[in-house]
């Protein structure tokens, strides 16, 4: 509970009474814990790494099934998140196990965006939990819980140091989910280097202020073993579902022509601490601060963006329905204003077409008048054109006639001269 | 040492036969005075590392050639290496075997793959290997060609991490990039971290993905037919095991009552040398042993070839566009066959279409007469 809530019994002096008899209430414990035993738990957890580098394994390994997986190819062209649920039971305890892949991730070439599909994936399982909360009618208890609870950081072992892509990946994400870093492939590095490689990998850490996940030591039943881990990070891990004769045993292990690697052997890796750390003692405290300190740091952003504040100018607190109705109305009031504004813009727009089509219009009956009287014009000329034409003829028919006669007249004499 | 040294000796053993005697003329000795002029030269030998920050690199050359040529080394933070851009560093070391000298050169390319956007993270190299050549070009056409330096780089061994599944998009583009320009062996790095099971299918899966995206790595010349059988099988072996998968080791460790380069686990010891454990003898032996010299040769006659004849190329091109540019180089004023033969060719050509015209003129004047 965050430190500015308001402590409703300080007025009162609290009293200590000492007990006649055995009352029963410390059976309180027993009820919550068969209450989420029928429950059922639920539990997310997302793991970050390269290509390759064993998450799937790993993953089988704790849980001690294989989970199936194909494996990823190098040449996706981004990276994306791929969750699977599980339902798992182990002594009537049920496990809704949700595993979160990133597929892709450190394979482009380019990877300065490769961080961005993880923090809205996280970012959007938060979202939909603070939609749920703020719903009128709500079930919170009956809710599929998806927020990350842990995520898992899977560090090349090179031996020198962090790579650069972890460094700018986990820096973004420390602020928003529990980190645990994790050096997977660990039986490539000896002993002596591995030393060397932790300090080194625990140093850049803090020196960049990324805060991972510390196991709480404040719990008195746990805070020895949980010091004494946090001492051990990051953990060298190996995993592997493969099971090799060792002795009179069989382990899960795996063999090479010099050796075989077993992976709950705590002098050949820091499987089984990791184990313990992850699921047998911390995974409530791991929900717990997930819901505690991660998603209210994401609900006061997010809440304090839309607007909300916890006190107004007069330092008087708002309660959250006085503000949901101011907002309310100030977004009515808005949406009212842009209504109006896109009705004028509409008016003015019709009006202006109307105008332009005025114009068109007259512009068209000027046309045709003009080409109406060209035309008449052309009629008339055409006309006096006929009329000349045809006195032409007229004039031409007479002169013909005249010229026949003429013509009739002259072979008479002519004849009339042969007979001469 | 002894197996794998093709070079057999060669001077004849004197036999009773008088006849062969009078016959014998003696140019069978040129093998041993190659040998000897070239054991008076020394040799030297020019080679790169690439891979990405903490693939062993470093550790490797150092269990080849048996020194220790990266003392006070300095490392980069993470956040150092965010932006960082690819550097080219050279160590230049001479080693003597039995008489033998070998100047060595590595060239290193510290922050390769290391920034988080590695877009053209390969144009560092290639304008390197590009400059060597060029240098060497530049000397070759020279007027005073005796103490040409030859820093071009035979051998590029460029490290794929063990983690994947397989090539990445870098080591993809990086091989594509380099391919024509030196000769590439892809190797598999820190391969303690692989079952013998899994090396073999990363292998098979690697030299898939190679042929697929067409990348042209070293290849290794074929025996001549010649050779025994020991080394024909040798051979093959060699070439069914690409890419190596290696594993180098700084420190000595006690091993089975030897002392041995190896690294010690708490599960057992990784021997360097020992071929069940990984490929590191047989890169050692093809590398120094028995292909050195062929690494030297394709690089030039291959890859230096091809740069000189694309270079003059483009240099007489833009000669025949500019001709007031001055060559650098010294090329003979009549430039070289190809541009003879292709003005011969352009006259040829307008001669050919004069005759054309003519030819249609001529027909359409009879033509017209006809008609």
């Amino acid at each position: 509970m965050a430190a500015t809530d308001v402590d409703v019994f300080s007025n009162e002096e609290k009293r200590n009474l000492s007990l006649g008899g055995h009352v029963g209430f410390d059976s309180l414990p027993d009820q919550l814990v068969s209450k989420s035993v029928t429950q059922g738990f639920c539990f997310n957890i997302l793991c970050v790494g390269e290509t390759g580098i064993g998450k799937s394994t790993l993953m089988n390994t704790l849980f001690n099934t294989m989970f199936e997986n194909e494996e990823a190819s190098h040449y996706q062209n981004g990276v994306y998140l791929r969750p699977r649920t599980y339902d798992l039971l182990e002594s009537n305890v049920h496990l809704k196990l949700t595993i979160v892949d990133t597929v892709g991730f450190g394979d482009q070439i380019n990877k300065e965006d490769s961080y961005k599909p993880i923090v809205d994936y996280i970012d959007t399982q938060f979202e939909n939990y603070l939609q749920e909360e703020l719903k009128i009618k709500r079930s919170l208890f009956n809710y599929h819980d998806t927020r990350i609870h842990i995520c898992l950081y899977f560090i090349a072992p090179t031996g020198h140091s962090l790579k650069s892509l972890d460094l700018v990946t986990m820096k973004k994400l420390d602020s928003k989910v529990n980190i645990i870093p994790i050096i997977a492939k660990a039986d490539t590095i000896s002993k002596s280097e591995l030393h060397k490689f932790k300090i080194k990998i625990m140093s850049e850490l803090v020196s960049n202020g990324v805060q991972i996940y510390q196991f709480p030591t404040d719990d008195e039943a746990v805070s020895e073993i949980n010091s004494s881990m946090n001492a051990h990070l990051p953990f060298a891990v190996v995993g592997s579902v493969e099971e090799v004769k060792v002795g009179n045993k069989t382990v899960r292990a795996r063999q090479y022509p010099w050796g075989v690697v077993q992976v709950e052997n705590e002098s050949h890796c820091d499987f089984v601490k990791l184990r313990e750390m992850l699921i047998r003692v911390n995974m409530e405290d791991l929900r717990e601060q997930t819901h505690a300190r991660h998603y209210e740091l994401y609900r006061r952003c997010k809440l304090e963006e839309m607007g909300f504040k916890d006190t107004d100018p007069d330092s008087q607190p708002f309660s959250l329905q006085e503000t949901y109705e101011a907002k309310r109305k100030e977004f009515l009031g808005d949406l009212q204003r842009k209504e109006e504004e896109m009705r004028q813009m509409f008016v003015n727009k019709v009006k202006e077409t109307e105008a332009e089509l005025k114009e068109k219009e007259r512009e068209l009956h000027d046309k045709f008048e003009q080409l109406k009287r060209m035309h008449q014009e052309e009629k008339r000329k055409v006309e006096e054109k006929r009329r000349d034409l045809e006195e032409e003829m007229n004039a031409f028919n007479r002169k013909k006639v005249a010229a026949e006669t003429l013509s009739l007249s002259q072979p008479l004499k002519k004849d009339k001269d042969k007979k001469n | 040492m002894t197996s794998n040294i093709r070079y057999k000796s060669r001077i004849p053993v004197k036999t009773e036969d008088s006849m062969e005697e009078k016959q014998y003329v003696g140019f069978a000795t040129l093998p041993n005075q190659v040998h000897r002029k070239s054991v008076k030269k020394g040799f030297d030998f020019t080679l790169m590392v690439a891979g990405e920050s903490g693939m062993g690199k470093s550790t490797l050359v150092n269990s080849l050639f048996l020194t220790d040529l990266y003392k006070d080394r300095k490392l980069l933070n993470a956040e150092e290496r965010i932006n960082q851009t690819v550097e080219i560093i050279k160590h230049t070391v001479d080693i003597e075997e039995k008489g033998v000298k070998l100047k060595l050169t590595i060239v290193d390319t510290p922050g390769f793959g290391d920034a988080v956007n590695n877009n053209e993270c390969w144009k560092p190299i290639t304008d390197y290997i590009d400059q060597q050549f060029e240098q060497y070009f530049r000397d070759e056409s020279g007027l005073n060609r005796k103490n040409i330096q030859d820093n071009r780089v035979h051998c590029c061994l460029y490290f794929i991490p063990p983690f994947g599944h397989g090539l990445r998009p870098v080591d993809v583009e990086f091989m594509k990039a380099l391919h024509e320009k030196v000769n590439i062996i892809p190797l598999i790095a820190k391969a303690d971290c692989l079952t013998p099971n899994e090396i073999k299918k990363l292998k098979d899966r690697i030299r898939e993905e190679i042929d697929k995206f067409g990348i042209k790595v070293y290849q290794f010349p074929e025996c001549d037919s010649d050779e025994d059988e020991e080394f024909k099988q040798l051979d093959k072996e060699l070439k069914e095991c690409t890419p190596f998968a290696v594993i180098g080791s700084n420190t000595v460790v006690e091993a089975r009552g030897q002392r041995v380069r190896g690294r010690l686990y708490p599960w057992g010891i990784v021997e360097v040398e020992n071929q069940s454990h990984c490929d590191f003898v047989k890169l050692r032996n093809m590398l120094i042993r028995s292909h050195m010299h062929d690494l030297k040769d394709v690089t030039c006659d291959v890859h230096y070839e091809n740069y000189r004849a694309q270079c003059i190329q483009e240099m007489t091109s833009k000669l025949a566009q500019d001709n007031r540019m001055e060559s650098p180089i010294p090329i003979l004023p009549l430039s070289t066959p190809d541009v003879e033969t292709e003005k011969l060719i352009k006259m040829k050509d307008e001669e050919l279409k004069r005759m054309q015209e003519m030819l249609n003129k001529m027909q359409q004047q009879m033509h017209d007469k006809e008609q």
